[in-house]
């Protein structure tokens, strides 16, 4: 190959999002808001759990979001820190009898740390190259688990069956029920801090780094830390969302955290809209919905039948969610001009 | 030394599987910018339309041209009508895109070929290779296969026009609209072609590892690993990733005690990584200046 050095501009692989972009209006939020506090109180326990589900992995795809549409940085590797929050959840409900809501912060700042750690090495890399080092991380985590001399804690294979926790002070409420609250009541806490993260000062320079490291670092914003950081908090909050998982699904097994549950959770960031936070509870339905969809349309060819409909989606809006949300801002500040 | 030279050996001969792939890898990428997360499947597909030729009775290298050209045609024409017209949207949206072709594929050669594993034959026969144990003739036709498309790619893109007219579409498309190449139709044959080189790598990638719809999985990997450990934008390199690949994961499956078949993967990644921690841009690749 040529000595010549190429020179490029460097084109930001996420667009630029503006702050005020990344989150809803008033009115909306509070619409949302309520339907989310009003609508298990109509709904049979399954579909309890399927809101649930819903926002734990709305949860994982937020913590993705912050990672891609904040700093700018591609993770394959999510599963990874999901499946270790679970496990560190699981671990410490059923081998060590902690309450369930003590170990979700333990999950959290653990995690943190291991993403914190292994965003050093990463600074190194980007792009498909960071792609490829996340890629390693979320296959050989089942391996890890599987590890003998975990099997103490962990299982090994067979993994773990975790205890659903009872609804506390005596009220009257399905164990689903009290599991829906308590995961809307800490996606809530999570989501508004996400919100005040990237409006703050370490939120500005994820942006700056996104749209152009070099210029960030001219600027005088400290890259690695910066990149690093992104990296830890997005870890923290995907190690809380994989322990709610684990506390609401009552099991964790190595060969839940593959890559195919990265692979959804990028899926879901993209249908949400990258660097739109609201948008990843859309995003979480889609890889909840569509492929019980799919099924429903065709047995034999469902995984095909998945494709043509994410196809279509990112045909009719390739910004996901967001555009649909611009969109129906635009209509309706038409509508009230006239 | 004995068994480490065995060792590497054998690693040379699933090497070769890698560096086959590993250079569709880096075809692709040439053309398009980023990774085709389908390509293993497509690959996958056009082994088994040469598999299905053979059913029908026409002999093996007929089979092998016909597949070929229509994984060329059948490359093209998925660019044309799946991603032109995502030219324009967000590069995590075309990858979005790939995985939903991905699973389309893989869906549909389970329901036209369902899921049993099946026999694929080789043109080069299967004895040892030379006396040794290790490698097949079969293996040693591979690699030999995977030499020859290298000195052609090299040739094609060193020495012809429309090569040249690629390289320009890829790296600096503005500039080459202005000289009047046509950068969309570029990519398109640069689809073609990768889609063309997968099948090579697919059908000889079958009869060792034996042909149905999940065939692929790992091989992609691989040689995605083994074109990042040589340099995305070098066709040797990828050659080289894929045989350095097969002969770490040996090796580390040898030495390192309690590395089962599970670890191999892991463990050649964090080699691999280790290695883009020294050399960001790969072995082979070419550093690229930023600027503001």
């Amino acid at each position: 190959m040529s000595a010549v050095e190429d020179v490029v501009t460097e084109a930001p692989a996420v667009e630029a999002v503006p702050k005020r972009a990344m989150t809803l209006g008033t009115g909306t939020s509070v619409v949302v808001l309520l339907l989310l506090l009003v609508v298990p109180v109509f709904a049979k326990n399954f579909v309890i759990f399927q809101l649930t589900q819903l926002l734990y992995l709305g949860l994982a795809v937020l913590a993705l979001n912050i990672l891609t549409g904040g700093s700018g940085q591609f993770s394959l590797g999510q599963s990874a820190f999901y499946g270790i929050g679970a496990y560190i959840t699981a671990v410490m409900m059923e081998q060590f009898n902690i309450p369930y809501f003590l170990c979700l912060p333990v999950a959290g700042v653990l995690c943190f740390g291991v993403g914190f750690l292994f965003g050093q090495p990463a600074l190194r890399l980007s792009g498909v190259y960071l792609a490829l080092a996340t890629f390693a991380l979320a296959t050989a985590m089942p391996q890890l688990l599987k590890l003998n001399f975990l099997e103490p804690w962990t299982g090994g294979v067979q993994g773990l069956v975790v205890t659903k926790p009872d609804a506390p002070f005596g009220l009257k409420m399905s164990q689903d029920m009290w599991l829906y609250y308590f995961t809307l009541v800490v996606v809530l806490a999570i989501y508004v801090f996400s919100v005040n993260l990237l409006r703050s000062r370490s939120g500005r320079a994820f942006m700056a780094i996104r749209d152009n490291e070099i210029a960030a670092s001219a600027m005088g914003v400290n890259v690695a830390l910066y990149k690093t950081l992104a990296f830890g908090v997005s870890a923290g909050i995907t190690g809380v969302a994989g322990g709610l998982s684990a506390i609401a699904v009552q099991f964790v097994a190595p060969d839940s955290f593959t890559i195919t549950l990265a692979i959804q959770l990028f899926l879901g960031m993209v249908v949400g809209g990258v660097g739109w936070l609201p948008g990843s509870i859309v995003g979480a339905a889609f890889i909840i919905f569509v492929p019980n969809i799919a099924e429903g349309i065709s047995k034999g060819l469902s995984g095909a039948v998945f494709g043509v409909l994410l196809f279509l989606v990112i045909y009719l809006v390739p910004h996901g969610a967001r555009q649909v949300a611009i969109l129906g801002q635009q209509f309706a500040g038409r509508l009230r001009k006239n | 030394m004995e068994l480490f030279t065995n060792q590497v050996l054998a690693g040379i001969a699933t090497g070769a599987i890698y560096a086959c792939m590993a250079l569709a890898v880096v075809m692709i990428y040439q053309a398009i910018d980023h990774l085709n997360f389908a390509q293993g499947e497509m690959a996958m597909f056009a082994t088994f339309i040469s598999w299905q030729l053979m059913q029908w009775g026409v002999p093996y290298w007929g089979a092998f041209a016909i597949t070929l050209v229509l994984a060329f045609v059948g490359g093209i024409a998925i660019e044309r009508i799946l991603f032109k017209p995502l030219a324009k949207a967000p590069v995590l949206t075309n990858v979005a895109g790939f995985i939903a072709l991905f699973a389309i594929i893989n869906s549909s050669a389970g329901l036209i070929w369902d899921f049993t594993i099946k026999q694929y034959p080789t043109p080069f026969g299967s004895s040892p290779f030379l006396g040794s144990q290790l490698i097949s003739t079969h293996q040693a036709g591979m690699i030999g296969v995977t030499l020859l498309m290298l000195v052609g790619l090299y040739f094609f893109f060193q020495y012809t026009r429309i090569g040249l007219a690629m390289r320009a579409a890829a790296s600096v498309p503005e500039s080459a609209r202005l000289v009047g190449i046509n950068t969309s139709w570029m990519i398109a044959l640069g689809w073609g072609m990768a889609s063309a080189i997968g099948a090579i790598a697919g059908m000889l990638i079958a009869p060792v590892v034996f042909l149905e719809p999940n065939m692929m999985g790992g091989v992609l990997i691989y040689g995605f690993a083994a074109a990042v450990l040589g340099g995305l934008t070098s066709p040797l390199g990828a050659v080289v990733g894929g045989f350095l690949m097969g002969i770490f994961e040996n090796l580390a499956g040898t030495y390192i005690p309690g590395v089962g078949n599970e670890l191999k993967l892991p463990i050649a990644l964090a080699l691999i990584i280790s290695v883009l921690v020294v050399k960001p841009a790969g072995l082979f690749g070419r550093h690229i200046v930023k600027r503001v």
